[in-house]
């Protein structure tokens, strides 16, 4: 057995130090079953990156492997992280979607000493199982709790009723901003947890009529669910003008607007990418990015994978193209760049995702429905990363 | 409060009328054939599509794609039964579902490969938007659509069923298909137009759906589960059956989430059971 | 009960991989876990034929025994193991009350629900199972001094040795006249206790057997990945199985192991060359297989050679 490991590690670093070996990364994510859409437009933005900036980085040729999970299958993703370690020989593990695949994979990362890439996994804990993991993503915590104390101070908001979904995503936002908005001076009047795959919300959206709060935060997955809502919105008569409806990004991305139209009015939301941002380097991304997704516009899940393979393309670069974990990662942390999302950050200590988080209102623009921005809080840490430090 | 009882009561029952829709061809063709299709959810997600494609891509007006959908989901369903699932016929239930589930991947790969993986919508037109009031009650307008459509499609099912010829030769062969057969019945027919109904309708289903519960690839797969509880509760072969196990569950479903929250998907797998161990054979069933 | 050359050649073949494909020990440690569950369900549905849509709930239910056992007190595998198999088997016990009671659609629909019920139970209780995110803190100790690592080696190992195990078992039970009852029961429910043979006790033994030994394959999954998560409960996983047994061929002993192998190497093969679409072919070679082998891959190749069932 420690013989194996050690032949694996010299074959590694043999394989560093002859430069005309290709970088192997393993991508691992989820493109059939429930997730596949988010694993494919990750997919997508990783092809966007390689495509806009060629496959050669520091001499060496990158060579991408991919691997579907099913959806979330910790047994198999940890399973196929350890066949691209042991089989393929990758250099970098990369991709995760979902959380209890991430985390699985990490032990992989841990004991073979790989780098490793989370580019959406959004769990705050996930970061601590292994050294050499950086993300490239969000966190939950870092959008919610941002969005709490926005509402409670410059959002001028007193109190709220939560609805999120059952499930670990649904409870860490739901804590994340109800501890910051109450910390913020806000009062929470109640809360209420869909099932999973709830296809109709009209109940639930009574019994928060039925309170009346002065806002409503919401937190469902993407999917088919943003559209459900939104129309058990205006079914039931819920006048937005009077209950601020406060929602996650994915409550108002490409598919929800259209499925929701004029539902989706004066929806107020906090999130770390739009593609219809109309900054020069997101412009260009996205005609990139419709050109290989055949016609269709990024998301955060594209955005994920493409800020993870910048992450990669840069440590390679400033490593002079050595593979070993230790290297990389080192590399890796305090890496700064500007994304098409806005300007990123590696945390040097915690090694997790530093950006902007933009609070945004859909409105009618021409012909359209868009995310404007109107607030902006600058380079946000993972809070629950940052709790973790001190303790 | 007694307005907020109505319309969980109105909310469940138009949900219910969309899991009749899809529910109720797989009921009658169990029932009459004993042929075990799993695969009844995907000629409805066949239905769904056409609907979206006509309406994204080539601008019909939403009511007017519903007979192609219906018609779509039939035709396909017709295909599959004469091609491979009618050399089945003889076969074990096992078999039968190996086939159909084998069916299912290679559709949702189909599709996934047609339309990619993406949330589909398909616009609806104005005047089936929004929602009326009623007596201090919102009813939402597309709801009230399903519901009449619902009751319509019941009516014309059971008045097939009782009134005609066709309908009298399903009933003979749902009940006895031997004796049927032995009476000069030619069952295979009789099975392939009520299969053909039920996949049609099933499609229409899928197309209905579309504004409720959304339509991507895997729909095939997510509501299989739905379909099955109604058919168990309702009884095999049975329209009423059917059309009253899925009001009850369509109900139960909505007040459950309306009145324990915290119950959230227990309570439909709850009263299913509750159903099944009072009525094993179905509330209406015959066997 | 002699053992057919056939089958010393099986079981000798199974120890291969350690020779001929080390690199993918850890596929084959689930491909045995896999064919340890589809065993189980062999049990119940090949031989008393009971047809389960809620196998996982054992499954998942071992798993997350083996799970919280060694997360909180005992990292020791075979203690977890034993845990597993008492927990799904107490399980299984009590659900057969309900279980034997049903034939046919009701039978088939009330095992779905109470598998959907668990699952539901399990992620509602996300405080003790971790809900979505799977549990955490799992720290499964050493077998025999050896470590579970990435290179799957102590992992199918270990996992081939229950299989091999449960297997001689299985095999026992259904050789002895307990066995042939069931075998009675599946044909003709309604005479055999004319014969003397009580249907509803005979049918409750054999389902909590099979839950027992399903919850032992699930614990063996929890152990050899250091993971666990609420799709072990998931209707997936029981639709899985099933279509795993039927595929192998139900009631021929080895029809769920022949069956886990064929559709997980498949499914391997299939999704490393085209990880976006890989369920199409899985679709195309079940469907093959049905139109050309009826009764599953051992129940078609039985018509070539004469066997004992």
């Amino acid at each position: 057995m420690k013989k194996l490991l050690i032949a694996a590690a010299l074959g590694a670093a043999f394989g560093a130090a002859h430069a005309q070996q290709p970088v192997k990364i393993g991508v691992v994510m989820t493109l059939s079953g429930q997730f596949a859409d988010a694993g494919n437009q990750m997919h997508n933005g990783i092809k966007t990156y390689m495509k806009m900036h060629g496959d050669t980085v520091a001499g060496r040729k990158i060579e991408i492997i991919t691997k579907d999970t099913g959806g979330p299958a910790p047994d198999v993703a940890k399973r196929l992280a350890q066949e691209l370690v042991v089989r393929d020989g990758v250099d970098i593990l990369a991709g995760w979607v979902l959380t209890p695949n991430a985390m699985a994979a990490a032990d992989v990362s841990a004991e073979a000493k790989k780098f490793m890439v989370v580019m959406n996994a959004a769990t705050s804990v996930i970061i601590t199982k292994s050294p050499y993991m950086i993300r490239t993503s969000v966190t939950l915590p870092q959008v919610m709790e941002t969005f709490g104390t926005w509402a409670a101070t410059k959002g001028g908001i007193k109190q709220s009723y939560t609805m999120v979904t059952d499930y670990g995503p649904g409870h860490d936002s739901e804590n994340a901003f109800q501890s910051a908005f109450k910390a913020a001076g806000g009062t929470i009047v109640g809360a209420v947890r869909f099932p999973v795959a709830n296809p109709d919300f009209s109940a639930f959206v009574q019994r928060a009529k039925d309170i009346g709060p002065e806002s409503i935060f919401i937190f469902i997955p993407g999917g088919a669910q943003p559209a459900a809502l939104g129309k058990a919105f205006a079914e039931r008569g819920i006048d937005k003008k009077k209950t601020r409806v406060l929602g996650s990004g994915e409550t108002t991305a490409e598919a929800a607007l259209k499925a929701m139209g004029d539902n989706a009015l004066d929806i107020i939301t906090a999130w770390h990418y739009d593609y219809m941002s109309k900054s020069p380097l997101n412009q260009k991304f996205v005609k990139e990015y419709q050109g290989v997704a055949g016609g269709r516009n990024p998301d955060f899940f594209s955005i994920g994978g493409y800020d993870g393979m910048h992450a990669i393309y840069e440590t390679l670069k400033k490593t002079g193209g050595k593979t070993d974990g230790d290297t990389l990662i080192a590399a890796a942390k305090g890496l700064k760049w500007e994304s098409p999302r806005g300007p990123m950050m590696i945390d040097p200590d915690t090694r997790d995702v530093v950006q902007n988080v933009y609070i945004r209102r859909v409105q009618r623009v021409g012909n359209d429905l868009v995310n404007v921005p109107f607030d902006t809080i600058p380079m946000v840490k993972d809070p629950a990363g940052e709790r973790r430090k001190q303790k | 409060m007694l307005s907020s009882l109505a319309a969980v009561l109105f909310d469940g029952f138009a949900y219910g009328m969309l899991l009749f829709l899809l529910s109720v061809g797989l009921s009658v063709t169990l029932g009459m054939m004993n042929f075990v299709n799993l695969a009844h959810c995907s000629f409805a997600a066949v239905g769904g599509y056409a609907t979206v494609t006509l309406v994204n891509r080539l601008g019909w007006p939403f009511l007017a794609t519903l007979p192609i959908a219906f018609a779509a989901a039939a035709l396909v369903s017709i295909l599959l039964e004469r091609t491979l699932y009618r050399r089945l016929y003889r076969s074990s239930d096992l078999d039968q579902c190996l086939l159909t589930i084998g069916i299912v991947f290679i559709s949702v790969a189909a599709f996934a490969w047609f339309y990619t993986t993406e949330q589909q919508s398909a616009r609806v037109p104005e005047y089936l938007k929004g929602s009326v009031q009623f007596l201090g009650v919102n009813f939402a307008v597309y709801r009230l659509f399903l519901i009449v459509f619902g009751l319509a499609t019941t009516a014309i099912l059971v008045l097939l069923l009782e009134q005609t010829r066709f309908g009298a030769r399903v009933r003979a062969a749902v009940d006895n298909q031997r004796m049927a057969r032995g009476l000069g019945i030619d069952v295979d027919r009789a099975f392939m137009i009520t299969f053909a109904l039920g996949g049609g309708l099933a499609g229409l289903g899928g197309a209905l759906a579309i504004e409720v519960i959304g339509l991507d690839p895997a729909f095939a797969l997510t509501y299989l589960v739905y379909v099955l509880i109604v058919v168990a509760v309702g009884g095999l072969g049975s329209i009423g059956g059917s059309f009253a196990a899925a009001a009850v569950l369509g109900i139960s479903d909505m007040a459950g989430k309306y009145y324990f929250p915290w119950l959230g998907a227990f309570l439909i797998y709850l009263v299913m059971v509750a159903l099944l161990m009072w009525r094993p054979a179905g509330l209406f069933g015959k066997r | 009960m002699r053992w057919h050359p056939l089958e010393i050649a099986f079981w000798l073949c199974t120890l291969l991989p350690f020779a001929v494909a080390p690199s993918y020990l850890s596929l084959a440690s689930q491909i045995a876990i896999t064919a340890l569950f589809a065993l189980s369900l062999d049990l119940i549905l090949g031989y008393a034929g009971i047809v389960s849509l809620g196998h996982a709930a054992f499954f998942g239910f071992g798993a997350y025994s083996a799970g919280l056992l060694s997360k909180h007190y005992l990292g020791e595998p075979l203690t977890g193991l034993l845990a597993a198999a008492i927990a799904a088997g107490v399980l299984g016990y009590a659900l057969s009350h309900v279980i034997v009671r049903f034939r046919h659609l009701a039978l088939i629909m009330l095992t779905l629900g109470f598998g959907l019920l668990l699952h539901e139970a399990a992620n509602s209780a996300s405080a003790l199972t971790g809900g979505a995110d799977g549990l955490q803190g799992i720290k499964v100790g050493t077998l025999f001094g050896f470590k579970f690592d990435m290179f799957g080696r102590t992992a199918y190992a270990y996992s081939l040795a229950v299989l091999f195990l449960c297997f001689l078992i299985c095999r026992r039970i259904i050789h002895s006249p307990f066995g042939l009852a069931l075998r009675g029961i599946r044909e003709n429910a309604t005479r055999m206790p004319a014969i003397g043979a009580p249907s509803r006790a005979h049918l409750r033994k054999a389902y909590t057997i099979a839950a027992a030994i399903a919850g032992i394959a699930g614990a063996l999954l929890t152990q050899t990945t250091s993971t666990v998560s609420l799709e072990v409960l998931s209707f997936g996983r029981s639709a899985d199985v099933l279509v795993i047994l039927i595929l192998g061929g139900a009631g021929r002993l080895y029809g769920g192991i022949i069956g886990a192998i064929i559709y997980l190497v498949a499914r391997d093969q299939f999704s490393g060359i085209n990880p976006q679409y890989w369920y199409f072919w899985i679709g195309l070679l079940l469907v093959v297989v049905v139109m050309f082998l009826p009764n599953g891959i051992l129940g078609g190749l039985a018509r070539f050679f004469p066997r004992r069932a």
